[in-house]
């Protein structure tokens, strides 16, 4: 007998344009960016490694408070983040900061998302993006309904979010994809698989050989992309904004990606459940490493250059910690007026005596 | 005035505000041509279109999270869930995100939903339709919960919730859904959440109730009236937030009160409501504060639902405990 589920699976080859040398090995496939928007991501990644590194150096300082390591994604994160417009509108899971800031969030309040600050929710206007989702799979089906709601309005815009490899074992997951397939909603559909959910890998996580042959039974389109390779992430992405504002549907675009640092900042020892040897093996795909060899292979990228940007994303990240200082802090009474649009009678009795507490 | 079942003003009221704003929409399981599986939604898809009434694949956690997504693009969602025993489905999307986003936004994001439902005991459906879960979203703070106990109410109360800028959660019995009719205006009209009604006044004992234990309320007080105890049966229509002001202001002239629910005593919204009566009204009370409500049992199979459900006969019991105390 036939076998219908390997003719599924093999037809999702991973999608690669750069290879780990930097070497093109998909030249039609080549995303139509200029010179200066192919420094641009690699600034932005740059300043993204950078903006890491000094989280988690702040984080062991006791200065920042809930954080998630984001090294080893860039090119997931920020080559989909690059693909977008500013009307879309970004559902984030917990690790997807970096694509908030760069869709507007500015980094002071990204800073106090961490510290536990509810400025760092509140998105400026004119940002189109709900803060970080904790819980598993919530933004998958929320994104359903972003993009229905486009979809209703005429908008030429799409809604994406992001979720990890554990994600995908969520109901909400499926429910998400299906809803938005059954309304042909302008959604995407991110699955950042670095191959760990805290600790269980992905094999553990499903039987599916790919998750992005999940994509099948929810009836949309599907691919996997090298999600270390940031034209490819691109490349995927924009076409599939392309397919979802022509109203061809939503797509399931699942990056291969590996978090170098711990699941947050939390206690989280990798090295139970990692070893060296896979940690290495991935290390040696690393999206910066092959996109600076693409670029300075092509005249467009010098150490010069690099530690320029790094200087720069040095310098905001103090003057953006130093405005994160010089926010006030938060009061009890604060979160008891944002419960409601009118406080009802109990709220407005606990706030008083919270207020004559705060004033004490 | 027309005469309208309960369920005719829940529909007449989903079509006031379909015709109102075009933000709001309709959806959920069955709700289109069907018009849902209690005809709530009648010929308002036929009326208002597919794009404002509409089917949703039947995965309530989906249409948790799809009407959280309308909002963020300024719709008005008005999803069903098909019966409220689903809920626990639908959880995440109603308390742990569309009652949270204007607090976890710092006001900056707010989801206009109102989840209709229906709940309640005594029509012999099978598990997990008629249970009394109010308490389970009453608990979470940034909801707001609505059970109506008349079609006046229903209508007034449906087009306020809808209305709302915060996220409401309205529960519709079902053996009130067409077991009596009473007047309704055709023309549009709200009625404040938040606030009680007194279906009935009296001066020696007050009956708190809601929902359909209203009706057991009102019952109970005319068989009371024949023994001369006059019982003032509040309705609080909205059992988050809760009037307090009505309450004690009836306490502080009947100096007795039985609160009555369907909920199990463990669930439901009794003991809020008895620890804010002692708290605030203790030197009021001839009498301890008592209760009518369901076993501490998962709600009842069908064959022993009769005897499961409180009835006007536990009321009169409590009220003549609390009289002769």
């Amino acid at each position: 007998m036939e076998r219908k589920l390997e003719n599924i699976e093999n037809q999702f080859e991973t999608f690669q344009i750069l290879n780990e040398e930097g070497k093109v090995v998909n030249e039609e496939a080549m995303p139509n960016l200029s010179d200066e928007e192919l420094k641009e991501l690699m600034q932005r990644m740059v300043y993204t490694r950078i903006l890491d590194q000094r989280s988690i150096a702040l984080n062991r300082q006791g200065r920042l408070g809930f954080y998630a390591p984001t090294a080893g994604q860039e090119a997931s994160q920020l080559g989909t983040q690059f693909a977008l417009e500013k009307e879309d509108f970004i559902l984030p899971g917990y690790r997807d900061v970096p694509q908030l800031i760069w869709h507007g969030l500015p980094l002071y309040q990204a800073f106090l998302f961490s510290r536990g600050h509810f400025h760092g929710n509140q998105m400026p206007e004119g940002v189109n993006a709900l803060s970080p989702q904790i819980i598993i799979g919530a933004q998958y089906i929320q994104t359903a309904g972003v993009a229905l709601g486009m979809k209703k309005r005429g908008s030429k815009s799409v809604a994406i979010t992001y979720t990890g490899d554990g994600g995908t074992s969520q109901g909400d997951f499926y429910e998400g994809m299906n809803f938005a397939g059954a309304y042909k909603a302008p959604a995407i559909f991110v699955v950042q698989n670095n191959r760990f959910a805290i600790s269980v890998p992905v094999e553990k996580q499903t039987a599916a050989k790919t998750l992005a042959q999940k994509a099948v039974a929810a009836g949309i389109e599907g691919i996997q992309v090298d999600g270390m390779d940031v034209l490819a992430v691109y490349a995927a992405t924009k076409q599939a904004r392309e397919r979802a504002v022509n109203g061809e549907g939503p797509t399931l675009i699942e990056t291969l990606t590996y978090r170098y640092g711990p699941h947050t900042m939390a206690g989280d020892d990798p090295t139970r459940y990692r070893t060296d040897e896979l940690d290495n093996e991935w290390e040696k795909k690393d999206p910066l490493v092959r996109f600076r060899k693409y670029l300075e292979g092509k005249g467009l990228w010098s150490e010069d250059e690099e530690n320029k940007v790094i200087e720069k994303a040095k310098e905001e990240i103090k003057a953006a910690i130093k405005k994160a200082d010089e926010q006030p802090k938060q009061k009890v009474s604060d979160l008891i007026k944002n419960m409601y649009e009118e406080l009802p009678a109990h709220l407005q009795e606990q706030l008083e005596e919270y207020e004559a507490k705060e004033s004490k | 005035m027309a005469q309208m079942t309960m369920i005719q003003a829940i529909t007449d009221a989903l079509r006031t505000e379909l015709k109102n704003d075009e933000n709001v929409l309709v959806f959920g399981e069955d709700v289109g041509q069907n018009g849902g599986v209690f005809r709530a939604t009648e010929g308002l898809q036929a009326e208002f279109g597919e794009d404002r009434v509409f089917d949703t694949p039947l995965a309530e956690s989906g249409i948790g999270g799809l009407a959280f997504g309308l909002s963020m693009q300024g719709f008005r969602p008005v999803p069903e869930i098909q019966f409220f025993g689903f809920v626990y489905e639908v959880m995440d999307a109603i308390n742990g995100q569309i009652a949270r986003i204007r607090y976890r936004s710092g006001g900056t994001q707010h989801a206009p939903v109102t989840f209709r439902s229906p709940f309640g005991g005594g029509v012999h459906t099978p598990e997990l339709h008629a249970d009394s879960l109010e308490g389970l979203v009453a608990q979470q703070p940034g909801l707001k919960v609505v059970i109506p106990s008349t079609p006046y109410d229903a209508k007034g109360l449906l087009i306020s919730s809808i209305r709302d800028n915060d996220p409401v959660v309205f529960l519709e019995h079902m053996k009130l859904y067409r077991s009596f009719r009473g007047e309704v205006p055709e023309e549009e009209y709200t009625i404040e959440l938040g606030k009680a009604d007194v279906k009935r006044e009296g001066s020696d004992v007050t009956l708190v109730a809601y929902g359909a234990m209203v009706h057991s309320c009102l019952k109970a007080a005319e068989e009371l009236e024949k023994d001369g105890i006059q019982a003032e049966v509040i309705d609080l229509r909205t059992v988050m937030p809760i009037d307090l002001e009505t309450i004690l202001k009836s306490v502080e002239k009947t100096n007795r009160v039985v609160v009555v629910q369907e909920a199990q005593r463990q669930a439901g919204m009794a003991s809020y409501i008895v620890s804010q009566i002692q708290e605030r009204a203790i030197l009021h009370l001839e009498a301890p504060i008592l209760t009518v409500a369901a076993p501490d049992t998962v709600y009842a199979f069908t064959q022993a639902e009769e005897v499961w459900l409180p009835n006007y006969n536990d009321i009169i019991e409590k009220v003549n405990k609390v009289i002769n105390f």
